[in-house]
């Protein structure tokens, strides 16, 4: 996508004394839909995981979002504004709040955390939330691309979810709460339009696994699954 | 859909114009001084297969060849029809700062309706260019030769004279090229290490072996195929501006010496030019003359030109240019009558960047997952200080005895490791001058070094009195470019006092070349040549480098210094020189 304009460069010694000569403080944005896959086998569903920024080098503002629809209800919905800044080479810090929106009652979060690149080429992310009652939280995920060809990429993917406390009306235990994973092999008709196909595994551990037998819900799903990845 | 092939070859029948469009070289419009009108506008073309809008000088792509006489006043009226503001730089001619015409720093450019008259006069001889120094308008097409003619006779004779323009055409925006790099650098690198690469390496140098190396770039998060940023998945290269498969063609009669002017006016492509079947006499390069070179194969980065002399006996011989990263090529032919081709050859391999690209000594290899928190105080004798200590042991004329050295940014390189914008810092630059550069290195045929450049006029060798270092840097993850770990917007300019004799100290600490740029000097080129060293406006430093400049700062004025390569300019590797 073509950025959106150019960020204020006051540039206001004598480097440049008619107006910036380059365009360095450009803003520019991206949404990437990472997961829009359907899951099949005894039960079906869908789920979307997906991001977006916008902003210079120096300042992002990202918008993350994730969940899941089945049987008419969404789960797992969570929502994320954060604004980034780059802390080292290969880091993001990231400051916002999340915001649990689906089908149960709905949470606030502030949350802190770090995203970008590890070395072997891992991409992770780790953040922690911290809720107006005293709830704490934490989310890591991470992911490689494995490429097979030139387009053609397998890719490992896992994201965990942890609380310090139980949540009854979410569903939620304390402690490792969920674990959703997932190997996906992408073919890259361009960079930026990939279908996929995959086994994903949603798994629930703990006081959330209890929660979801007493609701006669499953707590492990290994589904055959198939999907677009997609940017913008 | 556009097919692989029809991109990269391009249309052989699309083009700009009629008068372009014919194959052959009389075609390109010249225009002569010293008073010359040139109108600058939107062009519809079809170069790779979809309509486009190109910026063309005059209607024409590249713009026309403007010859002047050295020692003349010229006089060139830049009307802008554009619905934006536009400018022409005249690449590496020394004039005063005012017609420099670089928008924010000489002037505010021109704007859309506006007529401005450049006037000054012609101090050198040679092959040079011109293009915009507005947005990306280099991108998209306004560019074109711009030939000097000697008042003396030139050291050398030949019977014809063809300029030999080379370009990068993408029918993409060119700031969706720069957005997609910011989402994903190797967006446009074919050649990514693969698992089947993986498999062959294996086989070849053993499992562990394999492992190591890929370990070993891994933990630095490098890649050793990022050769270049924007490739043949996007550009179709041009000769005078004609694809490939158009085969744009110069004509000879057989017994005559014919001089090609070669001119990298590419955006962000590296070439590297042979003619198979003949012997390429360098006789000048960035437009001064140097004694002649005999070599088969020459590299050219971005901005820079060479004149070549080569006597072709008969029948016809295909002017290859193929781009650093191996994903595409440029292609004319020298022929005695229209419509003759010779075989193209086939790309090289694409090379492989090396420890030595990282800026480390070969024994650095086994501690490379230490390399981020090393001391930079390691760096012993590199450190600034020592600048005229190490360019005495290149084998320059100049005593070994050090001059005040300071960095462009006041910044204290110790300081760059870390640094979000710095994904690198070379921790024992060196002098590579003498080497052909990635992907030439090694591969049997005699390749030009910049080593091997030798002004043909001596001239006498006079210390500066000062240095000042700029380090090369950037994220290749991130996609950010700047010196010293800051982009343009973060910098003031750096000065330098009028009259004052002074060097650049350039190290490159990122993986890639940077044809650095300095506007308004010819600068000579610390190559060991004693009192021959080089003029030049432009050199392609490489990575790992470290090399020095010199300039006497004679013209006052706000200076553009810049990587040459359009997007890492436009995204911030760019100072001020203000010479006061």
């Amino acid at each position: 996508m073509v950025g959106l304009a150019n960020g204020v460069a006051a540039q206001t010694n004598d480097a440049a004394p008619f107006g910036p000569p380059v365009m360095d403080d450009h803003v520019f944005y991206h949404l990437m839909l990472n997961q829009l896959e359907g899951r099949f086998g005894m039960t079906s569903s869908f789920r979307w995981s997906g991001e977006a920024w916008l902003g210079t080098d120096e300042h992002r503002l990202w918008l993350r979002s994730e969940g899941r629809l089945a049987d008419s209800r969404v789960d797992d919905g969570q929502h994320e504004l954060l604004y980034a800044r780059p802390i080292s080479p290969y880091l993001n810090a990231m400051v916002g709040g999340r915001y649990d929106g689906d089908s149960a009652p709905g949470r606030g979060w502030g949350a802190i955390g770090i995203e970008g690149l590890a070395p072997l080429f891992f991409h992770v992310a780790a953040t922690a939330y911290v809720s107006g009652d005293g709830h704490l939280a934490a989310k890591l995920e991470g992911s490689y691309d494995l490429l097979l060809t030139q387009k053609l990429v397998l890719q490992p993917q896992v994201e965990m979810n942890f609380y310090t406390k139980d949540d009854p009306a979410r569903d939620v235990g304390s402690g490792l709460a969920d674990i959703d994973a997932g190997l996906r092999l992408r073919y890259e008709i361009t960079r930026k339009v990939a279908p996929y196909v995959g086994v994903t595994y949603a798994g629930k551990v703990g006081g959330t696994a209890g929660f979801a037998r007493a609701s006669g819900h499953a707590t492990d799903e290994v589904r055959f699954t198939l999907g677009l990845r997609t940017w913008f | 859909m556009i097919t692989r092939r029809r991109f990269v070859e391009g249309l052989a029948a699309g083009g700009v114009g009629a008068r372009i469009l014919s194959s052959s070289a009389s075609a390109m419009p010249v225009l002569a001084g010293p008073v010359v009108d040139l109108t600058i506008g939107a062009l519809p073309v079809n170069i790779a297969g979809r309509p486009r809008i190109a910026t063309a000088v005059n209607g024409s792509l590249p713009g026309p060849t403007l010859r002047f006489r050295e020692g003349d006043t010229v006089t060139v009226k830049v009307r802008n029809t554009l619905s934006e503001s536009t400018s022409i730089h005249w690449h590496g001619l020394y004039l005063s700062n005012a017609m420099d015409g670089v928008p924010g720093l000489t002037f505010r450019g021109i704007a859309p309706g506006e007529t401005f008259t450049y006037r000054f006069p012609i101090k050198q001889a040679g092959t040079y260019w011109y293009h915009s120094h507005s947005g990306m308008q280099e991108q998209t097409g306004l560019s074109g030769p711009l030939i000097l003619e000697p008042r003396g006779r030139e050291p050398y004779t030949y019977q014809r004279d063809y300029v030999v323009m080379l370009t990068d055409w993408t029918d993409e925006e060119p700031m969706s090229i720069v957005a997609n790099l910011k989402q994903q650098s190797d967006y446009y690198n074919l050649h990514r290490r693969t698992l089947g690469a993986f498999a062959g390496d294996a086989k070849r140098a053993g499992l562990s072996a394999t492992v190591d190396d890929r370990m070993m770039w891994g933990r630095m998060r490098m890649s050793p195929t990022d050769i270049q940023d924007v490739s043949g998945a996007t550009y179709t290269f041009l000769m005078n501006g004609q694809p490939p498969a158009a085969n744009w063609t110069a004509l000879f009669a057989p017994g005559e010496s014919v001089r090609l002017r070669f001119i990298n006016g590419s955006s962000m492509t590296t070439f590297d030019i042979r003619i198979p079947g003949l012997e390429l006499r360098i006789v000048a390069a960035d437009g001064s003359d140097v004694e002649p070179v005999v070599v088969e194969e020459f590299r050219i980065g971005v901005a820079e030109t060479y004149d070549v002399i080569v006597r072709p006996r008969s029948g016809a011989y295909t002017l290859f240019a193929q781009a650093q990263d191996r994903t595409g090529y440029a292609r004319g032919t020298l022929a005695v009558q229209p419509g003759m081709t010779a075989a193209v050859p086939p790309l090289d391999p694409p090379p492989l960047r090396t420890m030595a690209d990282m800026g480390m000594s070969h024994e650095g290899r086994g501690s490379m997952g230490n390399m981020p928190s090393m001391d930079h105080a390691g760096m012993g004798p590199m450190g600034g200080s020592m600048a005229g200590m190490d360019h005495a042991a290149m084998g320059h004329a100049t005593p070994a005895k050090e001059i005040p050295t300071s960095n462009a940014d006041g910044v204290d390189p110790r300081s760059l490791s870390g640094k979000p914008n710095v994904d690198n810092v070379a921790m024992m630059p060196k002098d590579r001058l003498g080497e052909p550069g990635t992907g030439l290195d090694g591969n049997g045929r005699r390749v030009l070094t910049y080593r091997d450049l030798r002004s043909i006029a001596p001239h006498a060798p006079t210390v500066p009195q000062r240095a000042i270092e700029f380090h090369l840097t950037g994220n290749m993850e991130r996609w950010v470019w700047g010196f010293n770990g800051m982009k343009f917007s973060e910098a003031q300019a750096v000065r330098v006092r009028l009259g004052e004799r002074i060097r650049f100290v350039l190290i490159n600490d990122t993986m890639m070349e940077h044809p650095i740029h300095l506007h308004g000097y010819l600068f000579e080129l610390e190559n060991g040549q004693g009192d021959r060293l080089p003029l030049k406006h432009t050199v392609n430093v490489k990575p790992g480098e470290r090399l020095g400049l010199v300039f006497t700062a004679d013209q006052p004025g706000h200076w553009a210094f810049h990587c040459h390569l359009l997007h890492h300019m436009e995204m911030g590797m760019f100072r001020t020189v203000l010479v006061s």
